[in-house]
């Protein structure tokens, strides 16, 4: 077991390797650099810069050098744990990202949580009642769900939030503590104002979810333990809850680790229309700016925490699936 | 002969779909006594396994009991209709395990792989009895014992997968006796087995019903198994039960003509070398075009022209306990029904 652990670890080392090589490498793929766009930029709004203060600029980023120059300095700076400067900022990456990605990882950890508190329960009573009435609603629904654009859903929350019951719901905090310090009155704002974005990211994987644990359930609902569970004299509700619930909730364990980064590059027109200060809207900013460093590093924390959540849910499936178990002795 | 334990009349277990209505079981009776091996055989498709579902009201939708009677005489002595029960009220669930025990014919996908089989040993005995889990842990260790399983105690922490095939089956048979039921129904407990281990668990099960005094249902299109295990046989077509009788009666003067090619089916050592098996001509119908009158007419070698097809052959006492449902002991029919 100890082995298979180690196994996994180092496999988790070589890959966050691997993800910082291709960020650095898509980063850089489109023509130009941060410069040319900061000089253009510059141009449109009526102020030159000269070729000799370009090559300063170009010099102190250090893009003059080959690409694995570049990256080599990069990769041993993020060692040291320093991500480097901002272009656009002209600050520390992580003075930039700082809360972002704390309050990313909250918000999806929340929009999962509900997703979860939502679809399962759905899909389990529309696979066990299925070709009822209510298994019809609720797959309508989901379709009318999935088809939906989740921002335009925001739009319209917001408009009837605002219209309706005089609610901005936009942002994580009140105008008071927008820029305070952390503290406990700060934390039970951001509480208060988490369901309904939270809710909202939430409801563009549910519809998926609903039919996903309704195919899986139906699946296992027709499997010959289900029958010997009942010949013992279990109850219905008993018999299914204990046996087909439990396989078919097994795949769910195994796709943790996608549901983060899935959140967060789903959910960055959510976030500019809903102006949540997770890192998404950060990120097209600093694709747009082609501010490498910046972008960089907030796919690099992106890949770093998919391959964390990866890693969990290979403990997770270790921990629930005897059959893996079971494999790792023989 | 004693009271039977189970009576089946008449029952009916139809399957409703939109291109029209499978008559799986289509008013099969026969009685089973304590004590005793009543087998049923037929081809596949016959409705065997869901007569026995039936029994416990288990039957997979779209399908339902929808007539007839299954009697069972309770260990208080009182007889309940099962049909008549709510499907999953309280009383059907007591008889499910407590009275009738099941074992099923896939032993490989028939525990949960996300237990251990201590897990879903205990779960059967705590719900027939108010046995401590420790209690009914060490119930389960003397179940896994009493059907072979070596080494118990470690066993019953292992899950199904990690067991062979044959242990599987033996898993199966003690989950089946957890609550002690004084009916056994074994569906084709063997056909997933390899030959030795199938004697094995055939031995196991006749083992344990001379222990237990218990009726058993055995379930099998294997006419040897038959032979070897039951007492009295019913054979079933399309169905119907077509004969019912004791099992040297079957063996030795089969009436039915479906018996009877049933019989000349069987392989034998002593054939003629290079000589053909003899089949049964034509295959089973289409469960949605059932044949008019006796379902057997279109394959029986000794069809009466403008009878058979003609109505529903009358079940004829041919002698005492051995019954054929055939025009061609009409004339017999002095205690016909």
């Amino acid at each position: 077991m100890v082995t298979y652990i180690l196994q996994r670890l180092g496999l988790a080392l070589v890959t966050i390797w691997a993800i910082s090589v291709v960020s650095f490498v898509i980063i850089q793929l489109p023509p130009g650099d941060f410069v040319d766009t900061y000089i253009t930029n510059l141009a449109s709004s009526g102020s030159a810069v000269g070729a000799a203060e370009a090559q300063a600029l170009r010099e102190q980023y250090g893009l003059d050098k080959p690409i694995w120059v570049q990256y080599a300095k990069w990769i041993s700076q993020i060692s040291r744990g320093d991500f480097g400067m901002s272009m656009e900022w002209g600050r520390p990456v992580l003075e930039v990202i700082g809360d972002r990605l704390w309050m990313t990882i909250v918000i999806s950890l929340a929009a999962i949580l509900i997703t979860w508190g939502i679809a399962l329960p759905i899909g389990i009573y529309s696979a066990v009642r299925q070709y009822s009435i209510a298994d019809y609603i609720f797959t309508f629904v989901g379709f009318v769900g999935l088809a939906v654009p989740n921002f335009l859903l925001a739009l319209i929350i917001m408009y009837f939030g605002f219209k309706l019951f005089d609610l901005n719901i936009g942002g994580l905090f009140s105008a008071e503590y927008q820029l305070a310090a952390w503290s406990w009155g700060k934390a039970w704002d951001m509480a208060k104002h988490l369901p309904l974005p939270a809710t909202i990211l939430a409801l563009a994987g549910t519809a998926q979810l609903i039919r996903i644990m309704r195919a899986n359930l139906l699946d296992e609902l027709r499997r010959p333990y289900v029958t010997t569970a009942r010949a013992r004299g279990l109850a219905e509700w008993r018999v299914i809850m204990k046996y087909p619930v439990r396989a078919a909730l097994n795949p769910f364990a195994s796709t943790i680790g996608y549901l983060l980064p899935f959140v967060v590059s789903g959910s960055i027109v959510v976030s500019l229309v809903l102006s949540l200060p997770t890192v998404g809207p950060l990120l097209l900013r600093s694709l747009i700016a082609q501010d490498m460093f910046l972008a960089g590093s907030i796919v690099l924390l992106l890949g770093i925490l998919t391959v964390i959540g990866t890693f969990i849910s290979d403990l997770i499936l270790m921990w629930i699936d005897p059959r893996i178990r079971a494999g790792m002795h023989g | 002969m004693a009271e039977p334990i189970l009576s089946v009349r008449g029952l009916e277990t139809f399957f409703r779909a939109d291109e029209g209505t499978v008559r799986a079981v289509d008013g099969a009776s026969f009685d089973l006594h304590p004590g005793q091996t009543l087998g049923i055989v037929g081809e596949s498709g016959c409705g065997k396994s869901v007569t026995a579902r039936s029994i416990l009201r288990i039957v997979e939708r779209p399908g339902r009991v929808e007539g007839g009677e299954v009697l069972l005489r309770r260990a208080d002595g009182s007889v309940v209709d099962v049909v008549k029960l709510p499907a999953d009220g309280r009383e059907i669930r007591e008889i499910r395990g407590g009275d009738v025990g099941y074992v099923f014919q896939e032993p490989m996908s028939s525990l949960s792989s996300y237990h251990t089989i201590g897990n879903q040993l205990v779960e059967a005995v705590r719900l027939h009895s108010s046995a401590t889990k420790a209690e009914a842990r060490a119930r389960a260790i003397e179940l896994l014992r009493m059907v072979g399983i070596p080494r118990p105690e470690q066993r019953v922490d292992s899950y199904s997968f990690e067991l062979s095939g044959g242990l599987r089956q033996r898993v199966m048979i003690a989950l089946a006796l957890a609550a002690e039921p004084r009916v056994l129904i074994a569906d084709e407990p063997t056909t997933a087995l390899d030959v030795t281990t199938q004697a094995q668990i055939l031995d196991l099960i006749r083992r344990i019903q001379r222990e237990r005094n218990l009726a058993v249902i055995l379930i099998t299109h294997d006419m040897g198994v038959i032979a070897e295990m039951a007492d009295t046989v019913a054979v079933m077509y399309l169905g119907k039960v077509v004969e019912t009788g004791p099992v040297d009666a079957i063996f030795h003067a089969p009436r039915h003509p479906y018996t009877q090619s049933l019989l000349r089916s069987i392989p034998s050592v002593l054939a003629e070398p290079l000589s053909r098996l003899a089949t049964i001509s034509g295959s089973i119908p289409h469960p949605f075009a059932r044949p008019p009158g006796c379902p057997f007419h279109p394959r029986c070698d000794r069809h009466i022209r403008g009878t058979c097809e003609a109505g529903a052959p009358p079940v004829v006492e041919l002698a005492p306990g051995h019954e054929a449902r055939c025009f061609l002991y009409a004339d017999q029919a002095g205690g016909a029904r």
